[in-house]
């Protein structure tokens, strides 16, 4: 994979917990390149949470071993320590959650929360914080944002507080935004609201996002580049095109086909991927995903259920972890 | 459809919760309307899918239908039993023909009974005695929803999301009733169990004839399990139609705008596609707007719209809009139906997200930043 501008290399998080030891992500690579969007597409448990907090630095040491690299323009934030992770934090990087709610401090009003957010990381006066807040609230569509500037939290919709979190995220011009499930607690009207603003600012502003979301219809909307995360690992990557139109894991193929969608025929029965997702403490032998692939008997010598594949090459640029991208017909495939 | 074959009526129901002022003598002040005037009805083996967005009214609904809500008004008879206005006591023959299904499959289970146990309950609170014995309807209940009979002894933590679920549909299939309200049942679910759920929901209705009122906000998920569909938008129902009109015809403004905005997972459609973006917020039941309750958002809002609320009518083949300005058909495109043939794909449906919503020309991008949507909404 080319050096990007965000590259994961090899990550690794696992948990220590009473079952067991939990591998929330195990072994994920990825790069995204400068001002592209990247959607990590994933079910819950998949580890795409896990990878974005890691990547912020948001996980506890104590809690969590990590191992792995994740360069930033040249830096491996994972090398860091706390407070260097702290400077950048909210300056060159910054992350939208899914509640924003609970993101926001209900005591203290939104205006004062991003002018701590600006004078944080800037030496402005009170005043000019003041005047940037008030900016980035009009920036993301809130009305009378002079205002509206001395809300409190409970006082707005779910709509305007992800738009101002999505103010304070980008107050401070971040050049890695990684956005998290942002529109999931939303209704279809405000979430169209909110990817049509997050896909104009990015263009305004040439940011990096990493949009990490389980709804296939908002990464259809936003997303250059997709990577599949299932069972902690990264399982297929391309671009959008070909992740969609050409899908190369069965995972993919399963996930496309079992979502219910409004704009092709309808046909009386869902076809979903069988089982359940595997268990993080215990995962299955060979390829993760095989206990509930369809394919698995494909490839000779039950590879499947005894060697882990490798992301692999099916086509330029189009990686995809499972055996059968090995078959030999297959033209151009090699080790990333 | 006769009358006779309906399990469920419900007519001009309403739930209003007092707002009361603090202090040491509450006082009231205030209503807020969650459900302001619903009527719907529901055949035998049919299911409607309830859609709107959150705080519409649409969960209140359908537990005011069970009467966990106590409903301010209004009429609810299911399978010819009117069961307005009863205490709880008579109400328990309603239990027995009408069930519910939850969103959360996390809190609807005790996590201290055993499977076993809570698909047992319906039947120990009715004290029915199934043929074969409890245990064997459990375990028979069990497979029927593709869990292992096996697991009987196990608690609801240790099984995963969609196995929940599942438990939670054994329960509510228990008593053969008649009907079965479903409140969000996948809207909680990882995409790949979404399907699996949705299937079986469509199986049991298949082998009992059970009738769904199926409440949702994913209009996806609705298209795929429901016969018709109504769309509520604060507190009242908008819209009702057959599935194959509410997605290839649809007549009110705020179907369009919903249907437009459900982002599709076909990039290059997605790009192609033109959308009608709602401007604002949902406005606050304590004090909804004058007129008809969405003109506040609307892209085709009249003066008439401010001040006279719109009546439901029937614009034929049972689709009945409550709108003074329904989109016409010609402008989204004719559309002439198949018939709903089992497997086969029927693209007439897909037409509106193709090329047809361009034809509505001057509607297709309009945008409602401006006007009466900016502080309102908020």
């Amino acid at each position: 994979m080319t050096e990007g501008f965000l590259s994961v290399e090899n990550l690794r998080v696992s948990f220590a917990t009473d079952d067991g030891v939990v591998k929330a992500v195990d072994g994920s690579s990825f790069s995204v390149s400068q001002g592209e969007t990247l959607a990590i597409v994933g079910e819950s448990g998949s580890g795409k949470s896990v990878t974005a907090q890691a990547i912020m630095g948001l996980l506890s040491e104590t809690r969590a071993v990590i191992d792995g690299r994740v360069v930033l323009d040249g830096t491996d934030l994972l090398a860091l320590k706390d407070d260097e992770v702290r400077r950048l934090r909210g300056d060159r990087m910054a992350m939208i959650f899914q509640d924003p709610l609970s993101s926001l401090h209900p005591f203290y009003r939104i205006g004062d929360q991003l002018v701590e957010a600006v004078r944080t990381h800037r030496k402005v006066s009170k005043k000019e914080a003041r005047e940037r807040a008030i900016e980035g609230l009009r920036r993301v569509g809130i009305p009378a944002a002079e205002r509206r500037v001395d809300d409190y939290p409970h006082q707005l919709s779910g709509g305007m507080r992800q738009r101002v979190m999505i103010a304070m995220a980008l107050i401070n011009e971040p050049e890695l935004l990684i956005a998290d499930e942002p529109t999931t607690a939303l209704d279809v009207t405000v979430q169209a609201q909110i990817t049509e603003l997050m896909v104009d600012l990015q263009k305004q502003t040439g940011t990096t996002l990493i949009i990490i979301t389980h709804d296939l219809g908002v990464v259809a909307d936003m997303a250059d580049h997709v990577c599949v995360m299932y069972g902690g690992r990264v399982v297929e990557y391309g671009t959008i095109d070909d992740v969609y139109y050409h899908p190369a894991m069965p995972y993919t193929q399963g996930l496309l086909a079992s979502v219910p969608r409004l704009d092709s025929g309808r046909s009386e029965r869902l076809d979903p991927i069988p089982g359940n997702p595997p268990s993080l403490i215990n995962l299955p032998s060979g390829c993760v995903f095989h206990p509930r692939c369809s394919r698995r008997d494909e490839v000779p010598g039950d590879q499947c259920r005894t060697v882990e594949p490798q992301l692999l090459e099916v086509s330029a640029g189009h990686l995809s972890r499972c055996h059968l991208a090995q078959n030999p017909s297959t033209q151009g495939v090699r080790d990333v | 459809m006769s009358d006779d074959d309906r399990v469920l009526e419900v007519e001009d129901l309403r739930v209003h919760f007092p707002v009361r002022s603090r202090g040491v003598f509450p006082r009231t002040i205030g209503q807020i309307r969650a459900v302001d005037g619903v009527s719907l009805h529901l055949g035998a083996g049919e299911t409607l899918g309830l859609v709107g967005e959150s705080g519409c009214g649409k969960s209140t609904t359908g537990r005011a239908i069970l009467r966990l809500t106590t409903p301010t008004a209004g009429r609810v008879v299911v399978n010819g039993t009117d069961f307005s206005g009863l205490s709880r006591r008579q109400l328990r023959p309603l239990r027995r023909q009408a069930q519910m299904i939850f969103q959360d499959p996390y809190n609807a289970l005790n996590p201290r009974q055993t499977v076993g146990s809570i698909i047992a309950a319906p039947y120990r609170i009715q004290k029915v005695d199934p043929p074969g014995g409890v245990r064997n309807a459990v375990r028979d209940l069990m497979d029927r929803v593709g869990l292992n009979p096996e697991h009987v002894n196990r608690y609801p933590n240790e099984f995963s999301g969609g196995q929940r679920q599942r438990i939670g549909v054994a329960r509510a299939v228990a008593l053969s009733p008649k009907l079965i309200i479903c409140d969000e049942p996948v809207s909680a679910l990882d995409v790949s169990i979404q399907a699996q759920i949705i299937n079986l929901l469509q199986d049991l209705q298949k082998d009992f004839g059970v009738s769904y009122l199926f409440i949702a906000h994913d209009l996806a998920v609705v298209r795929q399990i429901a016969h018709r569909v109504a769309i509520m938008y604060l507190g009242n129902i908008v819209e009702t139609a057959t599935r194959e009109q509410i997605y290839s015809r649809p007549l009110h403004p705020y179907t369009h705008a919903l249907l437009s905005a459900v982002p599709i997972p076909d990039p290059r459609a997605q790009t192609e596609r033109e959308r009608i973006v709602l401007g604002g917020d949902l406005p606050s039941p304590l004090n909804p707007p004058s007129g008809c309750v969405f003109h506040t958002r609307c892209f085709v809002a009249q003066d008439r719209c401010r001040t006279e609320a719109p009546r439901m009518r029937d614009m034929g083949a049972g689709h009945q809009v409550a709108c003074h300005f329904p989109l016409e058909a010609q402008q989204v495109g004719t559309v002439i139906h198949g018939p709903d043939s089992g497997l086969t794909a029927q693209p007439d449906e897909s037409r509106y997200f193709s090329e047809s919503i361009t034809d509505l020309g001057a509607v297709g991008t309009t945008r409602l930043d401006s006007a009466n949507s900016t502080d309102e909404g908020i």
